[in-house]
């Protein structure tokens, strides 16, 4: 019999190892869905894990990844912070919306004019919409002790509904013929997140992501802030000898992962998406949230997590349509790769023992 | 018979074949829900399957279901093209300038982009003119009533949308002057819970007839559980939901279009179109109506069927008033699609329909 003994100390090989794992674990799962579904399973997981890198069109692909990434990565950054500090943020895709929507709105407000001083405004006006919609849970639990989960949660649902409003309403394209939607972005030269290279996609969103990961990096590392997050997350105890200040540390973290999650939105809506539309929001917040963890809330983790997550969904649409995969197992393939790793993360923490007959009781 | 000549006749042959193979017309379809929902995909999906079934292995096929409308709409598109496609049939309203923006970056592919209004030299579009369904609809509804509630569950406030509410009631209206409109907004084209949620919210308000703008079963299943409620089938037949609740539909029917798009890039005669086709050209088909519909109602039913159809009858007749009461269309005219108070882009009630679009 195999029974589960805990680890004095987690286990810092098994920290690493259980990604790795966790992603050779889905290949086996998911090859067998594959063939059970009658597709040759060596060829998909080669197309979903190896074409988006290496086939003919990869120079189209890789920074796709890249593209598709930046965002999850972002998003992620933010919330890694609170997540160790033992701070909820669930709310990033609300925080995303009305990033987005400031974003524009800054840009369809002085339509058409054309200035330099558009798009840096557009930048610093998504990140404080995205930090002001953080603020409210924030400020509601160190005020009134409620709870941010909840709070955050709730408050994506109103912000969709903000969303549908703006492209329906105020934001509405005037020459759009009545249909819902803004005008595009694409084609306003001033506030639009053009590529930096041409055919790459890569737009200044991407260099952002690069940077918060250097910043919370470099935060967590040198600076006393990191050091009250990873103290109150280790050993809160501790941190309130060492003089931190909860509610200030509630309202930081959620407050910086309110301004990335603003910001991934402002650039996406001036980027690829180009519009702010009823449908803008794909779920980039809450697949943060697995990707923060799939990163282990570590900034070079989450850099490595967000780009694998890319790679799932483009190399699962490639799948699609080359293989004819259906979408849903495409789905259920990513959704093994986080049971997969919660299954083994416990690996971290506990040891698998050989139990000696007649010991257990 | 010398060597060389076997030899060139053979790579004569390889080419020929090589050659044949690379004729073979590659045709992409992005879908925006899953080919199973029963509804607006599987249509679609139906209508690339036809287009297989039409020339075999002349053609082939490929398809992404679930797509988002906007970036990764894009990437799907672009994938897609890079992989040979010669056409690409876009499926959803959200996917216009995702559509406009690759076809830009392959002005070798052609596209197809359904219930949009931009065109290029390689984008078409089409839709379907689902409110003479609608008339229809009214009409069978507005008689089989007691309550005199319709319900009716809208998808996105969009003249798409708002085309077939006006429809349904000014039809519902003319059978039965007290007829009430009770409207529900899901702000989704395909989301079972939330759907199923508006049946039962519209059916405890009274409603005996409950219409639909979204794409999945799950209003019928509701209705079926509510019992003496009944409702019409959305864009795919519904048929398993027969004879009650469901006592018609509209159908969808892209095949006869895809197959002639398809090959007209065959015979290298395409061009960029903007279609717009109703029941008489076979693109809105209006389901079996059920025998839970008295025979006189059936039969009226299908006299107007056959009055859209063939063009003596428009589903928008004067006279019509907007919701405010000021004159749309006066006695004896019919909207034009196009330009100002057109149908293309109709944001407004017309006069008795109670509530607001929402804004």
């Amino acid at each position: 019999m195999l029974r589960l003994e805990k680890r004095p100390n987690p286990s810092k090989t098994w920290a690493y190892m259980a990604p790795v794992l966790a992603v050779f674990a889905t290949m086996i799962g998911g090859g067998i869905m594959f063939a059970v579904l009658g597709k040759d399973p060596f060829e998909a997981i080669r197309t979903i894990f190896y074409d988006p890198l290496f086939s003919e069109f990869a120079w189209y692909y890789r920074p796709q990844l890249l593209v598709k990434g930046a965002p999850l990565i972002m998003i992620a950054i933010g919330l890694s912070m609170g997540f160790r500090a033992g701070i909820w943020n669930i709310g990033a895709e609300g925080q995303y919306i009305i990033g987005a929507i400031c974003g524009a709105g800054v840009a369809l407000a002085v339509y058409p004019a054309q200035s330099a001083f558009i798009f840096p405004t557009m930048i610093f006006f998504g990140a404080l919409g995205g930090f002001v919609w953080a603020m409210i849970p924030a400020i509601l639990k160190t005020r009134f002790g409620t709870n941010e989960i909840l709070v955050s949660l709730m408050l994506v649902y109103v912000a969709e509904q903000l969303l549908a409003s703006m492209s329906l309403g105020l934001l509405k394209n005037p020459e759009g013929f009545g249909f819902p939607g803004s005008r595009n972005l694409q084609q306003y030269a001033s506030a639009h997140n053009a590529e930096l290279w041409t055919g790459t996609g890569i737009h200044m969103g991407v260099m952002f992501a690069f940077i918060a990961v250097i910043f919370a990096y470099v935060l967590l590392a040198r600076h006393q802030m990191g050091f009250h997050i990873r103290l109150t997350g280790e050993s809160p105890k501790a941190a309130k000898f060492a003089g931190v200040n909860p509610k200030r540390l509630v309202v930081y973290c959620l407050g910086f992962s309110g301004a990335l999650a603003g910001l991934a939105g402002m650039f996406e809506v001036s980027g690829p998406s180009g519009q702010i539309s009823i449908d803008f929001n794909v779920g980039y917040g809450f697949t943060a949230i697995i990707v923060a963890f799939l990163g282990r809330l570590h900034p070079i983790g989450i850099l490595l997590a967000g780009l694998l997550m890319a790679l799932t969904y483009i190399g699962g649409e490639i799948a699609q349509s080359s293989l004819g995969l259906p979408s849903a197992a495409i789905q259920a393939f990513q959704g093994m790769l986080l049971f997969f790793l919660l299954a083994l993360d416990m690996l971290t923490n506990f040891k698998l023992k050989l139990a000696s007959a007649g010991s257990h009781p | 018979m010398n060597m060389k000549t076997i030899l060139a006749s053979a790579a004569l042959a390889m080419t020929a074949a090589t050659g044949a193979l690379a004729e073979k017309t590659k045709v992409g379809f992005v879908y925006v829900g899953p080919v199973g929902d029963g509804g607006w995909t599987y249509e679609h999906d139906q209508g690339r399957k036809a287009v297989v079934e039409a020339f075999g292995d002349k053609v082939e096929t490929m398809y992404v279901e679930n797509v988002p409308e906007g970036p990764d709409a894009e990437r799907v598109m672009t994938d897609m093209a890079l992989k040979g496609a010669d056409l690409i049939f876009t499926t959803s309203f959200g996917y216009m300038d995702p559509t406009i923006n690759v076809a830009a970056k392959f002005p070798n592919v052609k596209f197809e982009h359904a219930t949009g209004y931009k065109q290029a030299d390689n984008v078409s579009v089409y839709s379907a003119r689902f409110y003479e369904g609608r008339a229809v609809q009214g009409h069978i509804a507005g008689q089989m009533t007691k309550s005199n509630i319709i319900g009716y569950i809208g998808s996105f406030p969009i003249p798409e949308v708002i085309r077939g509410i006006n429809s349904a009631y000014i039809h519902a209206k003319a059978v039965n002057p007290d007829v009430q409109f009770k409207i529900v907004w899901a702000y989704t084209w395909f989301d079972p819970t939330k759907e199923a949620d508006a049946a039962k919210v519209l059916i405890e308000q009274g409603a005996d007839v409950v219409l639909q703008h979204t794409d999945s079963t799950a209003p019928q299943a509701a209705a079926q559980a509510a019992g003496n409620v009944i409702t019409f089938g959305q864009a795919s037949d519904m048929a398993a939901y027969g004879p009650m609740p469901r006592v018609s539909s509209i159908i969808d029917d892209w095949a006869p279009y895809y197959i002639a798009r398809t090959k007209a890039v065959m015979d290298g005669t395409w061009t960029s179109t903007s279609t717009w086709d109703g029941i008489g050209a076979g693109m809105v088909g209006i389901g079996e109506i059920s025998s839970a519909v008295p025979a006189d109602i059936k039969a009226s039913a299908e006299a107007l069927r056959d009055s859209l159809a063939d063009g003596s009858y428009h589903a928008f007749t004067g006279p019509l008033n907007k919701q405010d009461g000021s004159v749309w269309l006066a006695v004896g005219e019919t909207a034009s699609d196009y330009g100002d108070g057109g149908l293309a882009g109709m944001n407004f009630y017309l006069e008795g329909i109670e509530g607001d679009v929402p804004n």
